[in-house]
C-alpha cells in the first residue's frame, strides 16, 4: 500500500515536468499545425543560461527567471526569424507540410551545436532548491522528497496562471481564436501573427522551466532534454494534440505509468513503456483521451 | 461615395475571379449584390475586406487606399466583415465569440456596452450568452457573427450569404435585422446573396455580377421591376 503511495506520487512529480514540456508542444501545435522538435532545444538552451545564473547567484529561483525569459525570448524569436520566413515560401503542397517540421529538427541540431561549443559535453548540475532526501513518515522514509513536492507545487502554480491568461484575459482570448480559426480572429481584428509569435514565446518560457525541474535533480548536458521532448511528445498525442487540458492530463498519466513501469517491471522497460502506452491510447482513443466527439465547423 | 471600387481585378490562380468591376456605394447605403454561383459575389468581399489581393484597379474607403491592407488593420478602420457560413467560433462561447470582436478596441468598458447591444438587437444571444457556440441553431450562429461584427463598430459592414442555411422565418427576420442595423447605424451595407428576392427587397441598391463582371446596377426596386433581372435572377 506505502510502495502504492509513493510510486503515485513520485508519478505525479515526473508526470507534471512531462506536463510542461507536452503543454508547449501543444501551445506551438495548435496555432501553427508545426510539432516543435527544436522546443528540445529551445528548452536546453534556456537551461544552460538558467544553469549560468543559478550557480553564480546561488539562488535556483533565480535561475529559472532567467530561463523562462531566455526561453520565451528564444520561441518568440524562432517564429519570428524561421516559421515566418518558411510559411511565406513554403505555402502549398507537400513542402509546407514537411519543411516546417525538418527545420525544427534542424534547429535542434543547431542548438545543441551552439551549446556544445559554448559550454562543452560534460555534465553540469545545478544545486537542489528543496532537499532530495525522502520524507520520513513515522519510522519510514519514503523515496518521496521535498523537490518532488516542490516540483509539482511549481508546475501547478504555472497551469494555473496560464489557466487564467487562457481563460480571462484578452491575450487569451485571442491566442485561442487564432488557434481555432484565424481567419474569423483576423477579421475579428486580432493580429494573428503576433498573436501566433506570442504563444511561441510562452511555449518558450513553459520549456525552459521544465528543463530546470529537471536539471534540478539531474545532470544537464547537451542531450539531457532529449527524453523529456520523446515522453511531452507522447503526452501530447494522448492528449489529442489540440487540447491543452488533456496534454497535462496525458502527461500525469504517462508519469504515473512510467513510474509504475520503474517501480514495478523494471527500469530497462521505462523507455519501452511510454510507447506501449502511446499505441494503447492510439488504438482506443486515436484522437486523444479528451476527444468528445467530432466538433461542428459550420 | 464612402466606398468606391473601380477596374478591380482578382484572380484565382490564372482564373480570373473579379474582371474589372466598378462599383460605388454611398454612405449609409445598403447594397445587395446579387448573381449564380461563381460570379465572382465572395470574392469581391474578400478583396474588399483585405483577405485577398487584387492583381488590378483600386478601392477607396473613405477617400484612402485600401487595397492590399491586412483585414485586421482595416477593421481598425471600420471595414467588419462576415465571412460565408456562420463564421462562429464553436469552441468559444457566445460570450466569447462577441467578445473577440471588439478585443482590438482594448477597452473593457465599451466593450461590455458593446455586448449590452448586441443582445438587445439579438435577445436570444443573451439567453445563450455562457453557452459554446456549437450548441446554437443555424440562426443563432448567424446572429452571433453578426453580433461579433457590430462588437467592432463598423461604418462598412460586408455580409456573405447571412440567409445561407436558414429557415425561411430564420431568413426573414435576419434581413429585417440588416435592414434595421443600416438605418439606426448609418452604415454601409455590402450583402452578398443567393436569395436575390430577399436582399434586393431590403436593399437601396442592387448589383448583378455575372462571371466576374458587373452586368447590372440599379436602384434595388429598378432591378426587381427589371424584366431581364427577373427572369435571371428573381425566378419568375
Amino acid at each position: 500500500m506505502q510502495k502504492l503511495l509513493e510510486t503515485f506520487l513520485i508519478g505525479l512529480s515526473t508526470g507534471s515536468i512531462y506536463a510542461l514540456m507536452s503543454l508547449a508542444l501543444v501551445l506551438v501545435w495548435r496555432s501553427t499545425r508545426v510539432v516543435n522538435f527544436a522546443q528540445a532545444g529551445q528548452a536546453m538552451l534556456s537551461t544552460y543560461i538558467g544553469f549560468e545564473i543559478a550557480s553564480r547567484s546561488e539562488v535556483f529561483w533565480l535561475g529559472l527567471l532567467f530561463a523562462i525569459a531566455a526561453g520565451a525570448l528564444l520561441g518568440a524569436g524562432v517564429d519570428f526569424f524561421f516559421m515566418r520566413v518558411l510559411f511565406k515560401h513554403a505555402v502549398s503542397g507537400p513542402a509546407a507540410v514537411v519543411a516546417p517540421v525538418i527545420a525544427t529538427l534542424g534547429l535542434l541540431g543547431l542548438i545543441r551545436s551552439i551549446v556544445g561549443l559554448t559550454w562543452g559535453g560534460e555534465f553540469k548540475s545545478i544545486k537542489s532548491p528543496a532537499s532530495t532526501d525522502g520524507f520520513t513518515i513515522g519510522e519510514t522514509t519514503i523515496p518521496f522528497s521535498a523537490l518532488n513536492l516542490l516540483i509539482i507545487v511549481t508546475v501547478f502554480v504555472i497551469l494555473i496562471a496560464l489557466a487564467i491568461i487562457f481563460q480571462r484575459t484578452n491575450l487569451g482570448l485571442s491566442l485561442r481564436a487564432s488557434a481555432y480559426a484565424p481567419e474569423i480572429a483576423q477579421l475579428a481584428g486580432i493580429r494573428t501573427a503576433r498573436t501566433r509569435t506570442i504563444g511561441w514565446a510562452i511555449a518558450g518560457g513553459v520549456g525552459g522551466v521544465a528543463g530546470m525541474l529537471v536539471t534540478s535533480f539531474n545532470f544537464l548536458s547537451p542531450y539531457s532534454l532529449d527524453l523529456l521532448l520523446v515522453f511531452g511528445f507522447i503526452a501530447a498525442v494522448i492528449g489529442g494534440l489540440e487540447s491543452m487540458v488533456g496534454s497535462v492530463v496525458g502527461a500525469l498519466i504517462l508519469g504515473i505509468a512510467l513510474t509504475f513501469i520503474l517501480n514495478y517491471v523494471g527500469t530497462s522497460l521505462v523507455f519501452i513503456g511510454g510507447f506501449v502506452v502511446l499505441i494503447v491510447v492510439l488504438l482506443v482513443k486515436p484522437d486523444g483521451i479528451m476527444a468528445r466527439g467530432k466538433v461542428r465547423r459550420g | 461615395m464612402s466606398l468606391n471600387v473601380s477596374n478591380l481585378t482578382v484572380h484565382h490562380g490564372a482564373i480570373c475571379a473579379i474582371n474589372q468591376v466598378s462599383i460605388a456605394v454611398p454612405t449609409g447605403k445598403l447594397a445587395a449584390i446579387i448573381g449564380a454561383n461563381g460570379a465572382g459575389k465572395t470574392t469581391l468581399l474578400r478583396t474588399l475586406s483585405g483577405l485577398k489581393h487584387p492583381t488590378n484597379g483600386s478601392i477607396m474607403w473613405k477617400g484612402e487606399k485600401i487595397a492590399g491592407i491586412k483585414p485586421e488593420a482595416l477593421v481598425r478602420r471600420g471595414i467588419s466583415h462576415v465571412s460565408e457560413g456562420k463564421s462562429v467560433i464553436p469552441e468559444l462561447t457566445v460570450r466569447e465569440n462577441l467578445e473577440l470582436g471588439a478585443v482590438w478596441r482594448r477597452n473593457a468598458k465599451e466593450s461590455k456596452e458593446s455586448i449590452d447591444q448586441v443582445v438587445s438587437i439579438f435577445p436570444r444571444l443573451g439567453e445563450r450568452i455562457q453557452q459554446r457556440a456549437d450548441t446554437l441553431s443555424g440562426g443563432e450562429r448567424q446572429m452571433l457573427s453578426i453580433g461579433r461584427a457590430i462588437m467592432a463598430k463598423p461604418q462598412l459592414l460586408l455580409l456573405d450569404e447571412p440567409s445561407l442555411g436558414l429557415a425561411p422565418l430564420v431568413v426573414e427576420q435576419i434581413f429585417q435585422t440588416i435592414r434595421d442595423l443600416t438605418t439606426a447605424m448609418n452604415l454601409t451595407v455590402l450583402l452578398v446573396e443567393q436569395n436575390a428576392m430577399g436582399a434586393l427587397k431590403i436593399a437601396d441598391l442592387g448589383i448583378v455580377l455575372n462571371l466576374g463582371k458587373v452586368v447590372a446596377i440599379n436602384h434595388a426596386q429598378a432591378l426587381i421591376d427589371d424584366p431581364a433581372v427577373r427572369a435571371a435572377y428573381l425566378g419568375y
